[in-house]
């Protein structure tokens, strides 16, 4: 029996698919088709402090292999999030991961502080919404506010904390080891990349905050050349993200360095993705005599470059 | 909720560019009268939300009819008897249908908006009023149908080619300045649906209209197909046409 088990920052997960950020809700929708245990865990949608609105429709746009979306971080608040939706999810038997954004440093150290007494299991720091005018990806763009962000929110967390990397910087492995030394217990990446659609009749954006984060399997070739750059560069366990829709692309983030995946667009074109993802990884295993998934992890036989 | 792949049973093009395709899938006959189904179109990473037309019993099948848009659709359109498709539904909530057995209604529908209210019609029989605008006599779709619902069915087109010239809600305003209804129903592009809750509301008729908007998951977990709604205490929320809607009270809906 091929063992797909994994253990990120000291939390074991049963298989290495998380359902990622801002795809999943909060698992009651997906409740509805199959048994969230079956997953390896849930970065739950990204709360922030007070309740979100978002931005106003239209919210997102169908692009080649992808989709672009400007949700803009709707979402009714940690203090609801706690009474109504935490207690729902603790039965669900799966790694719950809460992800949190806000507006000022201050914010995301609230955040950390709340959270940090409830029973959740990790914090995924979210420094890479693009779709936010204030905080988001403003403090994931540099090594000096990833850095800063982190090291405040670290003093003040109790929870092992993930920072989730934004691919709309030049230098990817910089930004991982400045989170890296500033305390994240592990990373992901990517987040949406920043795109635009423009309607050739209206000559209007085709989103309502004119520009949007790209998702689906268009970026994985990025998403897989920026786990690969930063797993190479930093200690800590990355979780890869970016256009996974099948077993095989999974497989291919963690060859790239990943030592989990989150899947989040390919649940929107079938929501039994992860299921089959999971059950794609087992038989791959089971047929390459591979005992523990984590064995894959970063085995990638590059070439030496010329 | 159910998905799976089920097959075509019959595919029809009522108008140019305007599909009717009947689905065999056994939950179907569960819909409710303005629900959707999101269907998968080869290639596309973002399932199609349509809404459902009828449902049949006897053949455990459902049908929805959309217009030709873009590459989805055309892909869509091109599908054939047996062939399979992959379906998420039924999706959303539908119309309240309350009291249909003896309540009188009128429908107002506009252009691809027609077909999501063939189901609720069905309902009232002779206790319905119904009315559709189109933009010409050759783009009028499912008339028969809803005459065959015992549905007094009246027709607006933009160029007069068939019916009232003008616009359906001009029938609408005519509708219930002759006599009241219970309830009017609505569906089709955002103007007239705006138009129509206001009319309905002048008259004092409670109205439901069915939404649209860009959808990615179609169950409420992404986000995405926000709508403004006013609740009780007059706050105004984004809510999710796919999870809280389709179907919306008229004089919630932030226009």
């Amino acid at each position: 029996m091929p063992d797909l088990s994994v253990t990120i920052a000291g939390v074991p997960f049963k298989n290495p698919v998380i359902a990622a950020s801002g795809t999943f809700g909060f698992g009651r929708e997906y409740a509805q088709l199959f048994p969230l245990s079956t997953l390896g865990g849930i970065a739950l949608k990204g709360l922030t402090l007070e309740p979100r609105e978002g931005n106003p429709p239209p919210r997102c746009i169908e692009t080649p292999q992808g989709m672009l979306n400007c949700v803009g971080l709707q979402n009714p608040g940690v203090t609801a999030f706690l009474r109504d939706d935490l207690p729902w999810l603790r039965t669900q038997g799966t790694v719950l991961i809460c992800n949190i954004a806000g507006s000022t440093r201050e914010d995301y150290c609230r955040m950390a502080e709340l959270l940090s007494e409830a029973p959740v299991d990790m914090l995924e720091l979210n420094i890479s919404c693009p779709n936010v005018r204030e905080g988001g990806m403003a403090f994931g763009t540099s090594c000096e506010s990833v850095g800063a962000v982190t090291r405040a929110v670290r003093r003040r967390c109790k929870k092992p904390l993930i920072v989730k990397l934004s691919p709309n910087v030049g230098d990817i492995a910089s930004i991982a080891e400045a989170a890296e030394s500033a305390g994240a217990d592990a990373l992901s990446l990517i987040n949406t990349l920043t795109g635009m659609r423009i309607d050739l009749r209206t000559r209007r954006p085709m989103l309502s905050n004119n520009t949007g984060g790209l998702s689906g399997p268009a970026v994985l070739p990025v998403a897989i050349r920026m786990v690969w750059q930063a797993a190479a560069r930093v200690k800590i366990p990355v979780i890869g993200i970016g256009g996974i829709s099948r077993w095989q692309d999974a497989v291919e983030m963690l060859l790239a360095g990943a030592s989990a995946v989150q899947v989040g667009t390919a649940t929107f074109s079938d929501p039994f993705a992860m299921q089959k993802i999971i059950a794609g990884i087992e038989s791959y295993m089971s047929e390459n005599n591979i005992q523990n998934i984590f064995e894959i992890t970063g085995s990638v036989k590059p070439y030496e470059s010329i | 909720m159910e998905f799976g792949r089920f097959p075509v049973l019959l595919r029809r093009e009522l108008a140019k560019g305007v599909i009717e395709l009947w689905i065999t899938c056994p939950n179907a006959v569960n819909a409710a009268p303005g629900q959707f189904v999101g269907i998968l179109c080869e290639g596309m990473p973002l399932r199609r939300p349509l809404s459902i037309c009828r449902t049949d019993e006897r053949n455990h099948a459902f049908c929805v009819v959309f217009e030709v848009r873009g590459a989805g659709t055309q892909w869509l359109a091109a599908r054939g008897k047996g062939e399979l498709l992959d379906v998420l539904g039924p999706l959303g909530s539908g119309f309240d249908l309350s009291g249909c057995e003896s309540k009188s209604a009128v429908f107002v529908g506009g252009g691809i908006g027609a077909p999501p209210l063939l189901a609720a019609a069905q309902r009232f029989g002779s206790r319905a009023d119904v009315l559709l605008g189109f933009r010409t006599a050759a783009s009028v779709i499912l008339l028969r149908d809803f005459a065959g619902t015992g549905a007094h069915v009246f027709i607006a087109t933009d160029d007069g080619s068939a019916g009232h010239r003008g616009l359906v809600t001009e029938l609408l305003g005519a509708r219930l300045d002759r006599a009241p209804c219970d309830i009017v129903y609505a569906c089709g592009p955002k103007p007239m649906l705006s138009a129509a809750a206001e009319i309905a509301a002048a008259h004092g008729v409670r109205c439901q209209v069915s939404l649209e908007e860009r959808m990615a998951c179609g169950v409420g977990a992404c986000l995405c197909c926000a709508s403004k709604i006013r609740d009780a205490s007059g706050g105004e929320h984004y809510r999710h046409v796919c999870k809280d809607g389709p179907v919306f009270e008229a004089d919630q809906v932030v226009f």
